[in-house]
């Protein structure tokens, strides 16, 4: 099997997948120092001297309407135009990122971005928080010494042959058809072997299956990730981008952005998100442009909680 | 029927032999992969002109025992070998899908024993 081999690769995936667990509301600073639009330049940097930030978001009833970095202070600065409202100063376009979004979609964003850090809004489009690479940097230290931990406590334990629990991750990239199925059909044969119904083995496959092909056909790369014990099993499938323009379309059968090449494969007939959805008993998806995708499906084991097919 | 019946029907030829002769319960015809994946049958033949590796793979997950490549489609010899590892048998004819599915589906009528 090769099981030794496997594991350091497991843990590096590990990591990536913790930047895919974590909620950026869960990493950001939640004490936010912003300034109102009739503050000035000097008020800003008072706030920055005093509190040792480097960007102060502007917010007009707690909506976020510019952002004034280390880099607008010192332009100011120079310019000896301390005394200017920030509204002359400021960048007005700002990025923000919602803090419900896994922290992937904020990493992708550091990348695509030039900025140091980014306001986070919450549902209402409001102000809550502030993340920078410092936020993340510690988050992952944080949860990456608790997994530590975690795992040092359960060495002890001797792990079953027969044991129904599994938490595997598998890494796909772009236009890998030839790769794209083995998760799946891995997956299946765990399944399989332990004796589940053909119909749920099924059901699992077809969802797993269908979130393969979609990393392999849609998006830059990605990973899908298997988190089984005896009462379901959660398939979590997490991409870098380019992140889905219209959700509620990409949930309707028949849409599909697929190219000639891929429709020549077999696929492509919009029919991977739907049906993922129908044979899901929890399904869940979340997307932003130029940041990635994430969707989580899950399928009770237990026959009382299971949906009719 | 079993998928020895469709070996010995002339307008088949196998070409892909390494499968345990299982009984063929039903047919599906198609040529959408993520199609075949969510409606064929457990145990059917599966009647395409996808002729890749991905319709071996979703063809074992979604439990197809057999492939019926139409138009005299040509296989390539890594979609045999996945097919053989897999245990599903596959078959080349220069029907098309119409007259394939036609002629499958005769012969699933015709046998009582199914």
């Amino acid at each position: 099997m090769g099981e030794e081999q496997k594991t350091p690769l497991q843990s590096s995936l590990r990591v990536q997948e913790l930047i895919y667990g974590l909620k950026i509301s869960e990493v950001m600073t939640k004490k936010v120092f912003a300034v109102s639009r009739n503050c000035t330049m000097r008020d800003v940097q008072q706030i920055m001297k005093n509190n040792g930030i480097t960007g102060v978001p502007v917010v007009d009833s707690k909506r976020v309407v510019g952002f004034v970095s280390m880099n607008d202070l010192m332009n100011a600065l120079e310019q000896g135009d301390m005394g200017d409202g920030v509204t002359s100063h400021m960048s007005g376009e700002v990025q923000t990122l919602a803090e419900e979004m896994p922290l992937s979609f904020a990493i992708s964003a550091f990348n695509k971005f030039s900025f140091r850090s980014f306001p986070v809004v919450n549902k209402k489009n409001e102000l809550a928080g502030i993340l920078t690479f410092r936020n993340i940097n510690l988050a992952l230290i944080r949860e990456l010494s608790r997994q530590l931990r975690e795992m040092e406590n359960q060495h002890s334990a001797v792990p079953e042959t027969e044991s129904m629990d599994l938490v595997k991750v598998y890494q796909l990239h772009r236009y890998d058809f030839e790769n794209g199925g083995k998760a799946s059909s891995e997956i299946k044969k765990f399944l399989k072997a332990r004796g589940f119904h053909a119909k749920l083995v099924r059901r699992v496959a077809v969802a797993s299956y269908e979130l393969e092909i979609n990393l392999v056909a849609h998006s830059i790369g990605g990973m899908l990730s298997f988190d089984i014990n005896a009462d379901r099993v959660k398939i979590s499938s997490h991409d870098r981008g380019p992140g889905i323009a219209d959700v509620e379309q990409a949930l309707t059968e028949g849409y599909s952005t697929a190219n000639e090449w891929i429709r020549s494969q077999g696929f492509g007939a919009g029919m991977g998100l739907p049906n993922v959805k129908r044979v899901s008993d929890e399904f869940a998806i979340q997307s932003a442009v130029g940041m990635g995708t994430m969707i989580r499906a899950v399928i009770n084991l237990k026959p009382e909680k299971q949906n009719e097919d | 029927m079993k998928i020895s019946d469709i070996q010995s029907l002339d307008q088949f030829t196998c070409v892909q032999s390494e499968y345990a002769d299982a009984e063929v319960s039903s047919g599906y015809t198609s040529d959408l992969l993520s199609d075949v994946m969510a409606h064929a049958d457990e145990g059917s033949v599966l009647i395409t002109i996808q002729a890749h590796k991905n319709t071996v793979a979703v063809s074992s997950l979604a439990g197809v025992v057999a492939i019926i490549i139409c138009n005299n489609r040509p296989i390539a010899d890594d979609v045999l070998e996945a097919a053989a590892s897999e245990g599903i048998a596959i078959f080349q004819t220069a029907e098309n899908q119409f007259q394939t599915s036609s002629l499958i589906a005769q012969h699933l009528a015709g046998c009582p024993a199914a």
